[in-house]
């Protein structure tokens, strides 16, 4: 019988069934500070151990800060959470990459840096953006703290099988179209709650030309449709990328892998559940408006005229935009590049090319946050961290930082903030802060021009 | 976890849609390493001023709304994974959250904490909010074994659904872990028979 990629893999993780929920087996399990120190205080109160530590891989990232990390964290709060998740580690036996590691970094930046994310895995994070991992062929999702407990004490969580749906993009991007403007489209398309209860798989010669990085940006904001979960069928793309990677298999187990992972794919006649196919051509450099992810229009597109919707006129409100109004030449103070959807070299890359030369606006202040340690090392061996200096950016040390406003990254009240991360939720990068998600060459333009550019006139 | 069987209650109407986790539980307040005292900052920024003064035209605040349900508009809890929503939501003293629409994870989240979320139609959702607007004092019956929300006023009967599994845990007050703790057996036997690259 044919299936998709999503039940094939699915149904080789399944352990058990109980009145229709099944028992998954995960293949790898990350945890970072914030969503984890609960999980292991019911372990020792169970007392019982961590049932698969080698499956376990720890980083701190969320409540870090993102300068002087050499220095001890000056938040008490934040700073017992951090040895909070060295304690635990070192406790149980797990492997972990603390602050100030050279391969610390943002969770789901670091899992694929270092080989860890491989094809046909289930891979689980207390983080909804563990969807990332989806971008490899794997079915990857975010789950609470319970859960994160359950996988430490089982390797198992108990979970009901999501319905699928494809969503197809074929066609080339025009320049200036980037991933993020392709997942900021599709949610545009299908709202913030349309992918409620589906696994997603990306389709379509339009993804079969991204690159690996540019797959998990998509992947990443499945999260953002209400879907759990995104993925994207490996090929060579996938292979070229895990090569030669640290936890990467090696020799004979390298060639016994990619047959395995050549045969991950929907068969041709597989159902899936829900179908969305879109024109590449169709899609242009995105900026949301409101206050969530689904409140995304085309750059030359005007604020949809939505009547009648408390919602909608509290989140314009919020954001002190109005109905009909263009975001072009709209004034910014703030840009943040950085978050687990655009921290990662190529995202740094696209910045360096716009910004060589140039200065940023002197009424704009600018944060480059890079997704992990290899990612900072990478960038100022290939030299951007000079471009950046040289037209006042600030390069920052790794971690998740003005995403979510925990540590002292914060947008101030009031303020508008370019942002590469994911959401635009109210307060989200700090109380009052209003957040207008894009890619990096949009968020890149603004802070040169210290206002809201369409970048398809750069070119 | 907690039993939870059946519930007569007042409730608490928030008629907002796309109530994400952030509002639920803001990130800055995710520093704590115990499940406890989040119900303290729960919708902070909507409850409070930045200088700790209350917004007195918050739900929250406004002594006339009180109860052991929240009842709130479509998409509740899309956003992030952070179990805290459903810690703060439990906290504060809510034992169940009805709406039209929940997001996944915040859905398996309160399941998990003995937080009950009730699923009901556009239309039954807002014979709820109509009857709080009507009686703030209303009161609302929940019956998890028959599966049944009951408005008392207009005698209205509404059906939800839950999974079978999850009923028998909340009926009884028990964990997931401790199901998949008695599986372990049957765990290792998958795990010899798996190929792993």
């Amino acid at each position: 019988m044919s299936a998709t990629l999503f039940d094939k893999l699915w149904d080789a993780h399944v352990v058990d069934s109980i009145d229709g929920t099944d028992v998954l087996y995960i293949d790898q399990h990350f945890i970072h500070e914030v969503t984890s120190p609960q999980a292991f205080d019911g372990l020792k109160t169970r007392g019982i151990s961590v049932f698969r530590v080698e499956k376990t891989l720890g980083t701190a990232d969320h409540n870090v800060p993102t300068i002087n990390q050499h220095l001890p964290i000056k938040d008490p709060m934040s700073k017992a959470q951090v040895k909070k998740l060295s304690d635990n580690c070192a406790e149980f036996g797990v492997e972990l990459y603390q602050l100030g590691h050279e391969k610390n970094g943002i969770v789901h930046i670091i899992g694929p840096e270092l080989g860890v994310t491989k094809p046909g895995m289930t891979i689980v994070c207390g983080d909804s953006h563990t969807s990332t991992h989806g971008a490899f062929g794997s079915i990857a999702f975010g789950i609470g703290t319970s859960q994160v407990e359950q996988t430490l004490a089982t390797q198992c969580i108990l979970m009901n099988r999501p319905k699928t749906m494809r969503i197809t993009i074929d066609g080339a991007l025009a320049k200036g179209v980037f991933a993020k403007d392709i997942i900021l489209y599709i949610i545009a398309k299908l709202t913030a709650s349309g992918g409620t209860g589906y696994f997603i798989e990306y389709a379509g010669s339009a993804i079969r030309a991204l690159s690996m990085e540019a797959r998990m940006t998509v992947c990443n904001m499945s999260i953002e449709m209400g879907a759990r979960g995104g993925m994207i069928a490996p090929d060579t793309v996938t292979f070229d990328y895990i090569y030669g990677r640290e936890r990467a298999p090696k020799d004979k187990q390298w060639s016994d892998a990619v047959t395995y992972w050549s045969t991950l794919k929907s068969d041709e006649d597989a159902i899936f559940d829900r179908e969305e196919r879109f024109d590449a051509a169709d899609i242009a450099p995105m900026v949301t408006y409101g206050t969530n992810p689904g409140m995304g229009i085309k750059i030359d597109a005007q604020i949809p005229e939505v009547l009648d919707v408390a919602s909608f006129d509290k989140s314009l409100r919020y954001m002190n935009f109005h109905k009909g109004q263009s975001l072009i030449g709209h004034k910014i103070q703030h840009v943040f590049i950085g978050s687990c959807t655009n921290a990662r070299i190529e995202d740094l890359r696209i910045v360096a090319d716009y910004v060589k030369g140039r200065q940023k606006s002197k009424d704009v202040s600018v944060m480059i946050v890079p997704g992990s340690k290899q990612v900072e090392a990478q960038a100022k061996k290939e030299g951007l961290d000079k471009i950046f200096t040289d037209a006042g950016f600030q390069l920052r040390e790794p971690g998740c930082s003005a995403c979510l406003g925990m540590n002292e990254d914060k947008i101030p009240s009031g303020e508008y903030c370019i942002s590469t991360s994911n959401r635009n939720f109210e307060g989200r990068q700090g109380p009052g802060a209003r957040t207008i998600l894009a890619s990096p060459l949009m968020a890149a333009a603004a802070a040169v021009n210290g206002e809201i550019v369409d970048v398809r006139q750069l070119y | 976890m907690k039993k939870l069987t059946t519930i007569y209650s007042t409730a608490v109407p928030l008629p907002i849609e796309d109530v994400d986790t952030d509002q639920i539980i803001p990130a800055r307040f995710l520093k704590a390493l115990t499940r406890k005292g989040f119900g303290n900052n729960l919708f902070r920024d909507w409850r409070y001023y930045g200088d700790g003064n209350e917004v007195k035209d918050f739900v929250l605040n406004n002594d006339m709304y009180s109860g052991e349900i929240l009842v709130a508009g479509n998409n509740f809890g899309c956003g992030s994974s952070r179990e805290h929503a459903a810690w703060s939501l439990d906290d504060y003293g809510f034992r169940v959250v009805v709406s039209s629409f929940f997001a996944d994870i915040f859905k398996a989240n309160a399941l998990n904490n003995g937080l009950l979320p009730i699923q009901l139609s556009k239309e039954e959702l807002q014979k709820v909010f109509c009857a709080i607007e009507k009686n703030p004092k209303a009161e609302f019956a929940i019956d998890l074994e028959a599966q049944t929300f009951t408005i008392k006023d207009s005698e209205s009967i509404f059906s939800f659904d839950i999974g079978s599994y999850k009923k028998m845990c909340l009926l009884k007050g028990y964990d997931d872990i401790d199901y998949l703790l008695s599986q372990r057996d049957k765990i290792e036997a998958f795990e010899k028979q798996q190929v792993i690259y």
